[in-house]
This record gives structure tokens, sequence and C-alpha cells, in this order.
């Protein structure tokens, strides 16, 4: 995959995490995505980088854009240094929370974005990454 | 710190929310309002959210509480002027809602309310009837 | 020796024109219902006039110059026109790749006393024939797809037409398979409308919807719940009776969807939330 830009912002209080929605939206419509593919990976991008306020006390976002084998898109990694996740299974299921949220972060984004991937190991951090593609 | 201006309509109270909320406003404007509710008994509460491009869980759990608390003061929470693309994310979100009255524009919103009002409570200074 | 090569060639235009033709004339893939004889050996002209030309700054060495770039234009032009008129690739491909035979036919005379010279050039022009054909397929391709793509928007297009049948209700009918994909059109076109209008009640009419499995299902209650989400209501219409079958035998949760099986029926049900009323109109001449 080629990585045409990238850019990395840190997401340690509530404001930042304007910035990165105005940042995110800058590039997406940069690449042409259309308006609903927009709002999906921003809002996907918005409940990643709560739970990584949340959870895990800050951490930093990288956007990249990525050149894919047909079109263009968005990718996005989301690294904490946080308590991580013990059980990612279930706290990809609907409705799972163990904070006091509908539970519908996770298992969310995941829907609203072409590709989802996660790693956490307990006591180090999570990292997510997810992409959207310009067309889907 | 912002605030996000609260206008009373006769019975009714109307939120236009022109930014992109963060957490922090989303949760001052839902205390903000149950607020105005309690104080000015009032029967119906419309938020606009036409200008609003992103509603995420958070946003969505907060639209939900102040439909909820706005019933148990006994008045009507009605979300009008949502964008095809917000619906269509919070579709795919898994977060249809429920509970949450919702209109095309203001003035279906305010139809909405005024069918909901109860007879009995006209309004002191209009004596036209709807 | 380059440049004797090109001098040859270009002294001879006019016997390789002739010899080209020749060879296109009698090949069985002549299309003449597509192109006439007079069009052909203009096109051709055009192209050996740019490839001749160019050989007075290209060296033959190297096929992929940037010297050959005219002649890479008039290419370009010419496996287009084609690619839109409906050539096949193999026909396309042997106007170039007939060419060498002219080039090299015309270099065999020439130099058939110095048969190393010979043997080094027509390596070199066969070299860039090939490169030639092999830019022309590409380009041909290229054609092809743009009018594959410039029909996949008009088929989505055409296929989701959202209708204004009365003041404040909209109706779309669906035709073709509905996967993920079309779904995300028709809801983004049927939600703008809604708003464009201030419609309050929508109609998908799914009668040309040619099968409804669970996956299908989902999407159009995921439609219903967006109308539903920014206050309008959306009655799904045209359901077959082999369709409930299959909805029921799936075990499919439609309950919170108004379903009617005609179109007719949905609009009746339309009035009825508008309170409006047909009637028939009785001449009272009494």
């Amino acid at each position: 995959m080629i990585v045409l830009s990238s850019d990395k912002i840190p997401i340690s209080k509530e404001l930042d995490m304007v910035v990165f929605r105005n940042r995110l939206k800058e590039l997406a419509v940069k690449i042409g995505m259309g308006l609903v593919n927009q709002t999906k990976l921003i809002t996907a991008a918005s409940e990643l980088s709560r739970n990584m306020l949340r959870y895990a006390n800050g951490g930093t976002v990288l956007m990249e854009i990525i050149k894919g084998p047909t079109q263009n898109g968005l990718r996005i990694t989301f690294s904490d240094k946080g308590p991580g996740i013990a059980d990612i299974t279930q706290a990809m299921r609907d409705g799972f929370s163990t904070g006091k949220s509908l539970g519908l972060g996770l298992p969310g984004a995941k829907r609203l974005v072409s590709d989802f991937e996660i790693k956490s190991t307990v006591g180090k951090g999570t990292t997510i990454i997810i992409t959207k593609w310009k067309n889907g | 710190m912002d605030k996000i201006p609260i206008l009373k309509i006769g019975h009714f109270l109307m939120v236009a929310i022109q930014v992109d909320l963060y957490d922090r406003l989303a949760l001052n404007l839902e205390a903000d309002l149950i607020q105005a509710v309690s104080k000015y008994n009032a029967k119906g509460v419309l938020i606009d959210i036409s200008s609003v491009s992103i509603v995420d869980s958070f946003m969505g759990r907060i639209l939900g509480n102040i439909a909820n608390m706005s019933k148990i003061l006994d008045a009507e929470t009605v979300i009008v002027g949502m964008q095809p693309a917000v619906a269509i994310t919070l579709i795919e979100l898994g977060l249809p809602l429920k509970g949450i009255q919702s209109a095309l524009n203001v003035e279906k919103g305010m139809e909405l309310l005024q069918q909901k009002l109860p007879a009995e409570a006209p309004l002191e200074d209009d004596d036209s009837t709807f | 020796m380059k440049l004797d090569t090109a001098k040859i060639l270009q002294k001879k235009k006019k016997q390789i024109l002739e010899l080209w033709m020749k060879t296109q004339l009698v090949d069985f893939s002549l299309r003449e219902d597509l192109m006439s004889n007079d069009e052909l050996s203009g096109q051709s002209e055009e192209l050996v006039d740019a490839l001749l030309q160019t050989l007075n700054t290209a060296s033959l060495d190297d096929a992929q110059a940037d010297a050959f770039e005219p002649v890479r234009d008039v290419l370009d032009g010419i496996s287009l026109s084609r690619a839109k008129q409906g050539y096949s690739p193999r026909e396309t491909g042997m106007f170039v790749f007939s060419l060498k035979d002219a080039l090299l036919g015309v270099l065999q005379q020439e130099l058939k006393n110095e048969p190393v010279q010979l043997y080094e050039e027509s390596m070199k022009i066969s070299r860039l024939i090939d490169n030639f054909g092999i830019a022309t397929f590409e380009t041909f391709i290229k054609g092809r797809e743009e009018v594959i793509l410039r029909q996949t928007d008009e088929i989505t297009e055409i296929s989701t037409p959202v209708i204004r049948v009365w003041d404040g209700i909209l109706a779309m009918p669906i035709i073709g398979t509905l996967d993920s994909s079309r779904t995300q059109v028709v809801m983004e076109n049927l939600l703008q409308q809604i708003v464009d209008t201030s419609s309050t009640i929508a109609i998908l009419d799914i009668s040309g919807v040619p099968a409804v499995d669970s996956l299908v299902a989902q999407h159009l209650i995921k439609t219903v719940s967006a109308t539903r989400l920014m206050g309008a209501e959306c009655i799904i219409s045209g359901i077959r009776p082999e369709i409930a079958q299959t909805v029921v035998h799936l075990g499919i949760d439609l309950s919170g969807i108004i379903t009617k099986s005609s179109l007719a029926s949905a609009l009746k049900h339309a009035y009825g939330l508008l309170q409006l009323e047909v009637r028939k109109s009785i001449a009272n001449k009494s």
C-alpha cells in the first residue's frame, strides 16, 4: 500500500477531538470522498477517539491518505498506552460496555468503515487501525 | 465557554445547534435545556440539528437523555432537520434513536408539537386559534 | 547507421503505405462495415507520417523514448475511436502489427546486401512496433472501461428514480437486485429528495426486485429506519406472494414496517396518513 500523505496529532483533551474531526474532514474532501462516507468515517473516528480519551487518558492519531488497488482511501491509526482490552471479542459485541456508554463504540465504528483492525495488550495499550475507501 | 442559546417560543423551547458539539458543550446543553423546561414549564422542546454534520453515540445519548428527561417533566421533544448522511450513519452505527420523535423541518416539528399540546393550554397572550 | 534506416524509410514512405494498405485489405478482419477504405487509408497515412516524422529525432534503440510521444498520441486517438466504434481488440491490434510487415518488407529490399545491419534494424523496428501494439491495447481497454463506467453510472442513475406522486408523497420503484452499494445510492437519493421536497411519506416499490433474502430485507429495514429518523414515514410496496413466502420462511421480521402488496394500496394508505380522501366526483345536474 502506498502512503501518499500522513499527519499525526495527539488526543489529550476534548477539544483535540474537534481539531481531529475537522482535519479528517479536510482530508476526506481532498480525496473526493462522498458526503455519506465522510460522515460515516468521521463518526467512527469520533467514537474511537472518545474511547481513547475516556479509557486510556488520551493517545495519538495518525491520519494517512493511502493509494489502494482501485481507489484512494484514508487510514487512521489510534494508538494509546492505556490499560488495554482483556477480551476483544466481548468488546466488539453490540451493547457491551465497561464504562457508562451505549456500548456501540467499537462494533458501531467497525460497521461504519471498510476495514477495522484491533490489537491490544493488557497493561500496554491498544492500537486500532481503520480504513475507509473513497467509494466504500 | 461556548453556550448554545435556548429560545422560548410560546409553550415551546427551541434550540438550533449551529456548531459541531464537543462533549462538554453537549452536556451543558442537556443541563441548560432541562433547567429551562422546568423554569418555563415548557410543553415541548424542538432541537434543530440541520447544521450538525456528525452525530455519534455520545451525541445520540445526549439527545435521548434530553427526550427522556423532558418527558418526565411533561414536555415532548422533537428533533428536526437531520441530514440524510447523519441518518444513514446512525442506522449503520446501530443507533435508531428509539423514543425520539423527529420531523423534517422546524415548521413540521412545530406542527407536531402543536398537535400534542393539550387543549387546555392555550397561549395567554394569543387569542387566535390553532 | 541510424540515420540510414530513418532515411530509407522516409524515402520509401509511399511504398510502405501501399504495402501496408495491401496487407490490411486482404486481411479477413477488415471491417468495411465500420470504416470505409478511404478512412482507413487516411488513418494509416496519419500514423505512418507521425512515425516517419519522429524518426528524425527519435532513436530506434529506445522504443519507450519520449520522442515517440507524437506517434503514441496518434495511436491513442485511433484505438480510442476504434474501441468506441466497436472494433475487437484483435482487429485493432492487427492494424498496428501489420505495419511491421510493411516496414520490414521495405527494409529488406533496401538492405539486402547488408545482412547484419538488416537483422539489427529489423529487431529494433520489431521491438518498436510491439511496443506500440501494447500501448494500443492499453488505450483500447481504457476506452472500453470508460464506456463501461459511463454505462454503470447511467444504470445506477436510471434505476433509482424518485417520483413525486403527490404533494408530500414520494415513490421510488426499485428495479434489479439490491446489494449494499445500491442500497446506499437508494437511501441517499430517497432521503435527499425527502429533504428537498419536504415530503413526509416515501413509498419504496420493490415489484422489480427479483428476490428478497435476509440481506436485502436488512437493507430495506435500514432504509425505512433512516427515513423515520429524519421524520418521514416509509412504506414498502410491491410485495409479491413469493416474496412474502421467502420472508416468512427465512424468519425475517418485517413487523415494524408498513408493507403493502401494490403501489396503489400504498398510495391509499399514504392518503390516509395525510388525511386525504380520493372520491369519484358526482355530476349533479339536477
